[in-house]
């Protein structure tokens, strides 16, 4: 239960990739037929994912992945727009690969805000509008965030950000494939998402970039990507890509429903447990997203415990932050580092059945239980 | 990422609980961080006839704990206060590296409980 961690690829997608890893390996730069071939696998890709996002297909450049997309968006504007000023707006609950391009920027001489956001991990839009300045030139937030899976009103702060006259950016990492994707509706100059988080596969993502943005590639090299990122296409990968995404905005209502069944119940259940706190929105949230906490213990160890019961999970606790501090996500929505170290997040895909849910209900009570006794902050 | 025996002590840990009439109390860590251990120890003579630990942390935190209880059951209080943070994390073959820093507490909080221990055992006779 950590499809937002990522997801298995699925069995059309293989099949539609497979031709190219053998057969058809050509170079899609190359003038003979096997570069043709894989010329039109790409167009067809291109356009394909172009028309999900009811854009244009040459608004489009393949990625190794989100946070290739999440950095060539920052950098790339940042730096091809700095004559026109040198402020970028972010949130305090952006995925790494947005803050720490922003802050990297920083050191470049690039001024930043970091907007707060609400207890429920939501940026207000009025908040946005207070924050731009005539120099801002960019500002991104993400679609909706990987821990708690708070959505943000991205529509809104996109016409606020569009009136103001800056590029709007979001990670869409979390959503596509989930959430409706007309760039045209979220009101955003630059789009980010990333193959694997919906049944595609590994190191491939897409960057949307409205025309007349103008970006600096961070990869020279090449004309591939109309000279905005070099180097030989993943012919395989954008296929793949292409068809995940196709299938799952198919399915997403139908797909949505049930996990948002699958979600509540889980969420009803693991209320239950005394000393327990839900994170994130019960309203604006993704339909797959559950994320509690509970007192008096430590993640990690939780996590662990339903390993061995076979359950994957995830946590923003210090240890499984990879640094000393819990999740810098809870910290911003005003949690204590106490109350943040003991947060678990399950999400839920295509795979999880009730009986799923329900075997982690069954579980996770016992294991809180377990690990309340060994902890001397709790007091029966 | 740890070994079998941290998952073993993790899994059934050793010892834990409290001890009503301890002879010395100690803990260390902060919940800022992630980690607590709290140990109790009984004394008898200059031999720690006794250890239980409660700890609110990793599995890393919850392993030290257990095994340092197994190690410092039937010492003398002298020698089990030369017990390192390394001796713990060689006793359980290793620890991840990440977790030497913040998660092997285990020793400082036995050496805070026999100083617990010195201190109320002066005082008793003192009077």
């Amino acid at each position: 239960m950590d499809h937002a961690a990522t997801t298995a690829l699925r069995p059309e997608v293989l099949d539609s990739m497979l031709p190219y890893f053998g057969s058809e390996f050509g170079n899609a730069s190359s003038v003979y037929g096997w570069g043709r071939r894989a010329r039109q696998a790409l167009d067809s890709a291109r356009d394909t994912v172009s028309g999900l996002l009811g854009a244009s297909s040459d608004e489009i450049i393949f990625t190794s992945g989100g946070s290739e997309g999440a950095n060539l968006a920052i950098k790339g504007v940042a730096w091809a727009n700095q004559n026109r000023g040198k402020h970028i707006i972010t949130s305090a609950i952006e995925h790494h690969a947005v803050l720490d391009s922003v802050l990297w920027l920083e050191k470049q001489g690039f001024e930043i805000t970091i907007l707060p956001v609400d207890a429920e991990g939501q940026v207000a839009p009025a908040q946005v509008a207070e924050a731009l300045r005539p120099d801002t030139i960019l500002v991104s937030i993400m679609h909706a965030n990987n821990e708690v899976g708070t959505i943000q009103p991205i529509s809104e702060i996109g016409a606020i950000v569009r009136e103001h006259g800056a590029f709007f950016h979001t990670d869409a990492v979390q959503t596509a494939g989930v959430l409706g994707m007309s760039v045209q509706e979220l009101n955003v100059d630059l789009l980010s998402l990333s193959a694997h988080k919906f049944y595609g596969p590994k190191g491939v993502g897409a960057l949307y970039l409205r025309k007349g943005v103008r970006l600096n590639p961070l990869i020279h090299g090449g004309a591939q990507e109309k000279r905005r990122r070099a180097g030989t296409e993943n012919v395989a990968g954008i296929v793949g890509l292409a068809k995940a995404l196709e299938l799952a905005q198919e399915e997403r209502e139908e797909e949505n429903a049930r996990l948002i069944a699958l979600r509540d119940r889980l969420i009803e259940g693991l209320m239950r447990i005394p000393s327990t706190k839900v994170n994130g929105s019960l309203v604006q949230r993704l339909p797959n997203n559950v994320n509690v906490c509970f007192e008096f213990i430590e993640g990690e160890s939780m996590l662990l415990n339903l390993d061995l019961r076979g359950v994957a999970a995830s946590s923003g606790s210090a240890c499984t932050s990879g640094s000393l501090d819990p999740s810098h996500v809870l910290l911003a929505m005003g949690l204590t580092h106490e109350i943040a170290h003991g947060s678990l997040r399950l999400t839920l895909g295509r795979d999880n059945t009730e009986a799923d849910v329900d075997y982690v209900l069954q579980e996770v009570p016992m294991i809180v239980e377990r690990l309340r006794a060994m902890s001397p902050l709790y007091q029966g | 990422m740890y070994s079998d025996k941290v998952m073993d002590h993790f899994t059934n840990p050793r010892n834990v609980g409290e001890i009503a009439d301890a002879d010395g109390i100690g803990e260390v860590g902060n919940a800022r961080c992630g980690d607590i251990m709290k140990l109790w120890i009984k004394v008898d003579g200059d031999v720690i006839t006794d250890v239980k630990f409660k700890t609110f942390g990793c599995g890393a935190a919850i392993a030290t704990s257990s095994v340092i209880t197994e190690m410092a059951i039937g010492k003398t209080v002298a020698e089990a206060e030369r017990i390192t943070n390394q001796e713990v994390a060689e006793e359980l073959h290793g620890l991840p590296s990440v977790k030497m820093h913040c998660s092997n507490l285990a020793a400082e909080a036995l050496m805070a409980a026999i100083e617990d221990y010195r201190k109320k055992s002066d005082k008793t006779s003192a009077s």
